[in-house]
């Protein structure tokens, strides 16, 4: 099974939703799964951007709590859990992926990694080059303290990927 | 409720009563979780991430002072502060500083162990700051006013129905909350408004991380992510244990920590932030100001690094394990009695579940973990179910110890002098000395059988029993046999000639004295499969004075124990037990109460009845010569501590092979647990842990024949299930 699979298997356990998208349908994959109002961060990527979509860059805090999608990348992904790495950047990626209902997350292909030994691999790097607060995010965030399972409590209710697929 | 005051059997029946529906659910519910996830991951994959976890643990309370030294650095070269707080009141100070120097009005916070221990909220109040807890289990019981009865989830003796009536009570709400899905709803509007206005932010911290001066978090609702990065002030609250050296130690502990807890593969949010972050504050004051309100605040960071106890406990070799614990309520969660009872009964002020009793003896002290240390009853359940690989049982069994020493000598002991052969200080309590000498009134029993058996059940005597030693007139005691099994054994002619291997059966106190059946059928079985079988002149493993806390009576049986089957297993001897919890004896505590070579030799040559059958079997001895099943039904219990050293699949294998059809429970414990369930205070608690037992057996028991390995186990089948339960070697008993 390819990492893209296998992530993509792992996100659906965790009732994530995922696309698997190239640099040329990003603007209109994103564009179809943004609910709006949306907000977003500049993602680090070279190959696509936000310019185009249809989120704010940059929100107030009004608009951080109107929002109803946050969209932001992750460094990193975890084929083996369904997991993503956010970086705590001072554009906010954090406040963004936290805040709306839904969270969209951009992933690259070539940052997914098989297990979470080699994300702590990956992460050692990290630290070693001054990149030092990520969070490791799985899912919709969620609370079992109300007596059953659900979905959707501080953080996001729904969790999208767009896996960004590499060049040939 | 709160915890009680006193544990006596009325707090007892009252916490079953009210908060026994929930805490069982849940617990069990995680517990079950946990061993499905560990399943999935591999036992042995599982078992490497555990010794690697426990290895950093060591290692860095080992060199605890450096690593406090490097995290201060690491964390100032940040731009944060570090603050070493002696004692609760000097964390509860630090931080009231750092809030009143904010000019805060208000706080928020996610769950923090940490800071119940120091009673922070309190102090905070006191001082005029709004604290809220944002972690929803953790809001619950802020509002309900009481102590968290869980580690993990400090609401989850409380069913949906007690949060949606606490609810409505509380907020005077116009809709109803009668959904899970409501109440969700209705607390995270509340607490979001509040985290929007709040000033400064206080989370714990799962992990501490010296190197790069950062704090790992774990949680799945989202609200320590926004209490560390909506206000512009951040304080973390953590005891010193939770420093490890580097994110690269982090990994083993991020693959276990909610495995262990809540059985997940992962946490929905692991937070690993090396403050102050990059994470731009909120304004919520300038609402249409962009960049998140445009705050020009920089950030101010403060860790908190909380002592309290943890050095001292660093300094005693049996506490220090404690400081090991991830604080992960695996040990509560398979635990039988938490999960009738819960923390408000298992637990001190602050801790729940076996592993408070280290950590409130090395916190609050030994009055406080003598409040509920009966409680372990040594199952060893948690040994397994641990992350990190403490002996619980063993820290319960030291803190016992102690708190037995630390009483007073009163008038029993000068009763009991001689009645009770141990060497234990006056002022053990009477009750525990009764049973940790069980094997004296045992003798004694069969010396003068049937007259004290007879004398035993009469009324006025049980009477004077249950008011002098607390021993539950509801309880049947144990009949003794005028024949011991080494007597019996003695008047034997030796059935095998040239036999197969040689077998010293170890003659615990109860097959023995009392259960004398199942030790004659063990032996036919033995014997019939080819083995020459002798019985030691050999006394009690140390097992009932272990329990009551007794180890210096429980190192001089375990001594004598020791050095006799030591000689048999030089001559060439397998030592086979009947009885799973000296087996345990021999493999487990021993390592603790004799030489490390005596303890190799009988850990190495000792084997459970059925283990020792099964490996007969499969080296070739006939089974024909056994009494087949012929597809009979059997309803099998397995021993905790037979489980515990994965022994429970023998008995299943060989009764399985004999054509037998087996149907397995698979509860945490009976009950029984030895001298437990006799206990006047405990009784209802061991007949609530014994129902879910009867509960898996009530429907088979009418077709089935009911066996269980344990001497416990079996008077509390006996007491709980219709049909007389046996031992399974009397099933497959070539005269059965």
């Amino acid at each position: 099974m390819s990492s893209v699979a296998e992530f993509q298997q792992s996100l659906s356990r965790s009732d994530t939703e995922s696309t698997v998208t190239t640099p040329e349908t990003f603007a209109s994959t994103l564009a179809d799964i943004v609910d709006r109002p949306a907000i977003g961060v500049a993602l680090p990527f070279e190959s696509v951007d936000l310019d185009d979509a249809p989120v704010t860059l940059n929100p107030t805090p009004a608009q951080l709590r109107e929002a109803k999608t946050g969209v932001t990348a992750a460094r990193l992904g975890v084929a083996s859990l369904g997991t993503v790495a956010i970086q705590s950047r001072a554009a906010g990626d954090e406040l963004v992926s936290l805040h709306p209902e839904t969270h969209v997350v951009v992933v690259r292909e070539r940052d997914l990694r098989p297990d979470l030994e080699a994300a702590f691999d990956w992460l050692d790097d990290r630290f070693d080059d001054g990149e030092q607060s990520f969070v490791l995010a799985t899912g919709a965030s969620a609370t079992g303290d109300m007596g059953a399972l659900v979905e959707g409590v501080h953080g996001p209710e729904d969790v999208h990927v767009l896996v960004l697929a590499d060049d040939e | 409720m709160s915890k009680p005051d006193e544990l006596d059997a009325d707090a007892i029946r009252e916490l079953l009563r009210s908060e026994g529906d929930g805490i069982k659910e849940n617990t069990r519910h995680f517990n079950e979780e946990r061993y499905d996830r560990i399943e999935e991951v591999g036992a042995d994959t599982h078992e490497r991430y555990r010794s690697e976890a426990r290895r950093i643990k060591q290692d860095a309370i080992e060199r605890l002072p450096e690593l406090v030294e490097r995290t201060k650095a690491a964390v100032e070269d940040n731009g944060g502060t570090v603050y070493v707080a002696d004692d609760a009141a000097d964390a509860r100070r630090y931080v009231r500083d750092v809030v009143n120097e904010d000019d805060a009005e208000s706080v928020v916070k996610s769950k923090s162990m940490t800071t119940e221990e120091i009673e922070l909220n309190e102090s905070l109040e006191a001082s005029g700051v709004d604290v809220w807890e944002t972690d929803l289990g953790e809001f619950v019981v802020q509002v309900a006013e009481e102590g968290p009865s869980h580690i993990v989830g400090p609401s989850l003796h409380r069913t949906r129905e007690d949060v949606t009536a606490l609810f409505e009570r509380e907020f005077d709400t116009d809709e109803p909350l009668d959904t899970a899905e409501k109440l969700t709803t209705f607390a995270r509007d509340y607490l979001g408004e509040r985290i929007e206005a709040a000033d400064v932010g206080i989370t714990g911290a799962n992990f501490v991380l010296a190197d790069s001066g950062s704090i790992a978090l774990v949680t799945n609702e989202g609200n320590a992510r926004k209490c560390a990065s909506v206000p512009d002030t951040h304080v973390a609250v953590a005891g010193l244990e939770k420093i490890i050296p580097s994110v690269g130690d982090l990994h083993p502990f991020a693959e276990l920590i909610s495995r262990a807890a809540t059985g997940q593969h992962i946490p929905q949010y692991l937070s690993i932030l090396t403050p102050p972050v990059d994470t731009p504050p909120v304004d919520f004051d300038a609402p249409e100001d962009p960049s998140f309100g445009g705050s020009d605040a920089d950030r101010d960071f403060h860790l908190v690094l909380v002592d309290n106890g943890r050095r001292e406990m660093r300094a005693d070799d049996d506490l220090r394990e404690t400081l090991y614990c991830i604080r992960c309520g695996a040990c509560a969660n398979s635990c039988a009695n938490f999960q009738s009872v819960g923390g408000h009964a298992f637990g001190g002020e602050t801790y729940t579940g076996g592993i408070a009793t280290g950590w409130e003896a090395g916190i609050e002290g030994l009055d406080t973990a003598a409040e509920f240390n009966d409680l372990c009853t040594g199952c060893s359940r948690c040994v397994n179910a641990c992350p990190v690989k403490i002996d619980i049982p063993w820290i319960n069994t030291v803190v016992r110890d102690r708190i037995n020493r630390g009483k007073d000598p009163g008038f029993e002991d000068l009763l009991v002098d001689g009645l009770v052969p141990d060497d234990e200080t006056a002022g053990t309590p009477l009750r525990k000395r009764f049973f940790g000498n069980f094997e004296t009134a045992a003798k004694l029993g069969s010396a003068t059988a049937p007259l004290s058996n007879a004398v035993a059940s009469a009324a006025p005597i049980r009477s004077a029993m249950e008011s002098l030693l607390g021993i539950d007139a509801r309880r049947d005691l144990p009949t003794f046999e005028r024949t011991t099994l080494r007597d019996w054994a003695s008047d034997r002619d030796a059935a095998a000639t040239n036999p197969r291997r040689r077998v010293a059966l170890y003659p615990d106190v109860y097959t023995n004295h009392v259960q004398t059946s199942r030790g004659k059928a063990a032996i036919r079985v033995l014997e019939a499969l080819g083995c020459e079988v002798v019985v030691p002149d050999v006394g009690g493993s140390g097992r009932a004075p272990l329990s009551q806390g007794m180890i210096e009576t429980a190192e001089r049986k375990a001594a004598s124990v020791g050095e006799t089957l030591g000689r048999y297993a030089d001559r060439g001897y397998d030592v086979v037990v009947v009885e799973p919890s000296d087996l345990a004896m021999f493999d487990r505590e021993y390592e603790r109460l004799v030489e490390e070579d005596v303890h190799r030799t009988l850990s190495d040559n000792s084997f459970e009845l059925f283990e020792y059958v099964y490996g007969l079997l499969e080296n070739g001895a006939d089974e024909s010569v056994l009494t087949a099943g012929d597809g009979d039904g059997v309803a099998y219990h397995s021993h905790c501590q037979q489980r515990t050293l994965d022994l429970e699949p023998y008995t299943e294998a060989v009764l399985d092979r004999l054509g037998y059809d087996v149907l397995t429970s698979d509860v945490e414990c009976c009950g029984m647990a030895g001298s437990f369930g006799y206990k006047t205070e405990f009784y209802e608690l061991s007949m609530d842990v014994g129902e879910t037992l009867a509960e898996q057996f009530a429907d088979a028991a009418d077709e089935r024949a009911v066996v269980a390995s344990g001497t416990s186990c079996l008077e509390q089948l006996d007491s709980l299930l219709a049909p007389v339960p046996r031992h399974p070697v009397e099933l497959v008993d070539p005269e059965a």
